[in-house]
């Protein structure tokens, strides 16, 4: 009867098996596959070792040097949001937690092509500053660009986790901390923050590895002229169809969001932070 | 003033338009167990949040040793609080708990190790240094708090129902090890609860509240054989309290008898209310007591039989160690300095507390 009643429930899970398997495994399995082996056939480690080459390289320094410097942004402009939206009463936060995601609900693609119109040599910026007969800034194509549409569409990521373990402390722990003769600098230091890891955790591996990746805004505000480690590897796929070398430094970069991730882990001892 | 440790001067404080404290004042003596108690809403924590410096009163000052502290920042306070539900700090070890105050006082490593393990020994759990606070039982954290607390040494330890959340056989312990710790570290103790039997237990003074007015001020003895109105007669343990005419000094007039009573210089033929204890009422046989009754409930409480007592057209609770038969007929007796009077409340307002309860 139970054994039944179980296999019954194990059919359940199988449309999200069948899922798994087309969806995340085979393909994984593919870029395993082409990012050890040769176009003429054969098990190289070329593939892999390709990143070692100046421009590949090049691009994934790049990456991680204007997404470390996003995830930092957005932590710095996040967490005072985070604090303001906690001390505020329930109604007043989520209003203002639905305008800041409002702009969310539209497309990704729209909202940084919005900013290539804002930003360009031409675009509206530059008009209103050439109208009060200051010099034209030079904004697109830039790294600057590249981190500004970064930042602003990952910024949303990086609050809500912290606005969630924020709001999860109890108010008398901070009233604890003051009742104890911590000032507002040494409550925040010592209670705010260290109970804030699991969020702060959490938010930057939510911007860090999409940041990383990202290959669209770089495109879209870099102007093809500066390459990530994405456009490098998107035109591989795309341009030159080398799926090999395509797939190789594909898993450099698994390696690196893995790496990532797990010295994060380090510091959410609960484990809270993949939680989100 | 002299001995005033802190004095609550003409406090008032709303919030959203509600008032919850009006015009309050209160003293407190130095190294005095004091009891603020009453119903939920009644603004009592209220009280002891704004004497720890969580919420500013919006008339009135609070006065520390005489001088005013009204604006002061609570981290500059010299008390210290406990809290309800504890509020240790679940990132930090028991002994990181206990050294967050003297850590931010700068003190040395030594001194710190010492107080750790003295507070520690206070409360009776030695050699927990190194756990963490959700490895502990209720009871065991709310004993950390207090440690973390005195470790301080405080002038005022502030307590906001700190034994609400245990159950009832750890409060009782609780409520003794509090008494030892309060004649132990001799610092001046309030106590938040809206539990009477804790208040009776503990306190040198009891403050009775209700909707933001101290209703009585008094020892255990005074707040619990002498109420002075209704509501406090009522809060504190059982009671039958009745309409009675005062016809004259020492002669009151319950349900159209008359008996003798203690009390005098109320007038005469004077509305007042009238406060009997449960135990103090006597049953006899029929005839033999002031008026008689008919039981018509009985239910056994352990050291004694609770009855109900259908008299004059008024149920009265009477406790004792006699059982009566449901249905029997008895007579009620009590003694003229077991008869409590009480002047009627004069205010509508007063009126209004009453009927709250």
């Amino acid at each position: 009867m139970s054994d039944r009643r179980s296999t019954r429930r194990r059919l359940l899970a199988g449309p999200y098996i069948v899922w798994m398997v087309l969806f995340t495994l085979v393909p994984l399995a593919m870029i395993f596959v082409y990012g050890f082996t040769a176009p003429q056939g054969g098990l190289t480690m070329a593939n892999i070792l390709a990143v070692g080459q100046k421009e590949n390289l090049k691009a994934l320094l790049l990456s991680l040097k204007l997404s470390l410097l996003c995830t930092v942004i957005c932590l710095l402009l996040a967490y005072p949001l985070a604090m303001i939206l906690r001390s505020n009463t329930k109604s007043s936060a989520s209003l203002i937690v639905f305008i800041f995601i409002l702009p969310m609900w539209m497309n990704f693609l729209l909202r940084t092509l919005a900013w290539q119109i804002l930003l360009e040599n031409n675009g509206v910026i530059n008009t209103v500053l050439t109208f009060f007969g200051l010099p034209k800034a030079k904004m697109i194509n830039t790294e600057g660009a590249i981190v500004l549409g970064m930042v602003y569409n990952y910024l949303p990521f990086m609050v809500l986790p912290l606005y969630n373990v924020l709001t999860k402390i109890d108010d008398s722990i901070f009233e604890a901390a003051r009742d104890l003769g911590a000032n507002s600098f040494w409550t925040f230091v010592r209670v705010t923050v260290p109970l804030s890891v699991p969020g702060i955790i959490s938010g930057i591996t939510m911007v860090f590895v999409p940041a990383l990746t990202t290959f669209v805004i770089s495109d879209l505000l870099g102007g093809g002229k500066i390459l990530l480690i994405g456009n490098v590897i998107e035109q591989k796929f795309t341009t030159t169809y080398n799926w090999n070398v395509g797939s190789g430094l594909s898993i450099v970069l698994m390696i690196f969001v893995i790496g990532s991730m797990a010295v994060l882990q380090i510091f959410d001892k609960d484990g809270e932070g993949t939680a989100l | 003033m002299s001995d005033h440790l802190i004095d609550l001067v003409d406090i008032s404080k709303s919030f959203d338009g509600q008032l919850v404290l009006d015009e309050m004042n209160l003293y407190i003596r130095e190294n005095e167990f004091v009891t603020l108690l009453g119903p939920s809403g009644c603004g009592k924590t209220t009280t002891l949040r704004i004497i720890g410096g969580f919420e500013t009163p919006d008339t009135g000052k609070v006065l520390f040793n005489g001088a005013d502290i009204t604006g002061l920042p609570a981290y500059k306070r010299q008390l210290n609080t406990v809290f309800q539900r504890y509020a240790l700090f679940p990132h930090l070890t028991i002994a990181e708990n206990i050294a967050f105050g003297l850590k931010i006082k700068k003190k040395s490593r030594d001194y710190i190790r010492d107080k750790i393990k003295y507070s520690l020994k206070l409360v009776n759990l030695e050699g927990y240094e190194d756990r963490m606070p959700d490895s502990l039982s209720g009871g065991q954290q709310q004993r950390i708090a207090i440690a973390r607390a005195i470790v301080n040494e405080p002038k005022v330890l502030l307590l906001d129902e700190p034994l609400g959340a245990l159950d009832l056989k750890l409060r009782q312990e609780m409520q003794y090890e509090l008494i030892r710790l309060k004649n132990e570290i001799g610092i001046t103790f309030i106590y938040v609860t809206h539990d009477q039997e804790e208040a009776l237990t503990m306190s040198d003074t009891i403050v009775v509240m209700n909707q933001g007015y101290i209703q009585q001020i008094g020892t255990p003895e005074a707040i619990y054989n002498e109420p002075e109105n209704a509501f406090v007669a009522d809060f504190i343990g059982d009671s039958n309290i009745l309409d009675g005419i005062m016809i004259q000094d020492r002669l009151v007039e319950i349900l159209g008898t008359r008996m003798a009573c203690v009390d005098a210089g109320f007038g005469l033929n004077k509305p007042v209310d009238v406060v009997i204890r449960p135990e103090d009422v006597e049953l006899t046989g029929p005839g033999e007591g002031a008026m008689d009754g008919v039981v018509t409930s009985v239910i056994f409480k352990g050291v004694h039989y609770e009855m109900e007592v259908e008299a004059n057209g008024f149920e009265w609770l009477v406790q004792s160690t006699h059982m009566h038969e449901v249905g029997a007929h008895v007579g009620l007796r009590v003694e003229p300095d077991n008869i409590q009077i009480m002047n009627k409340p004069e205010s509508e307002d007063e009126k209004a507390v009453e009927l709250d309860v």
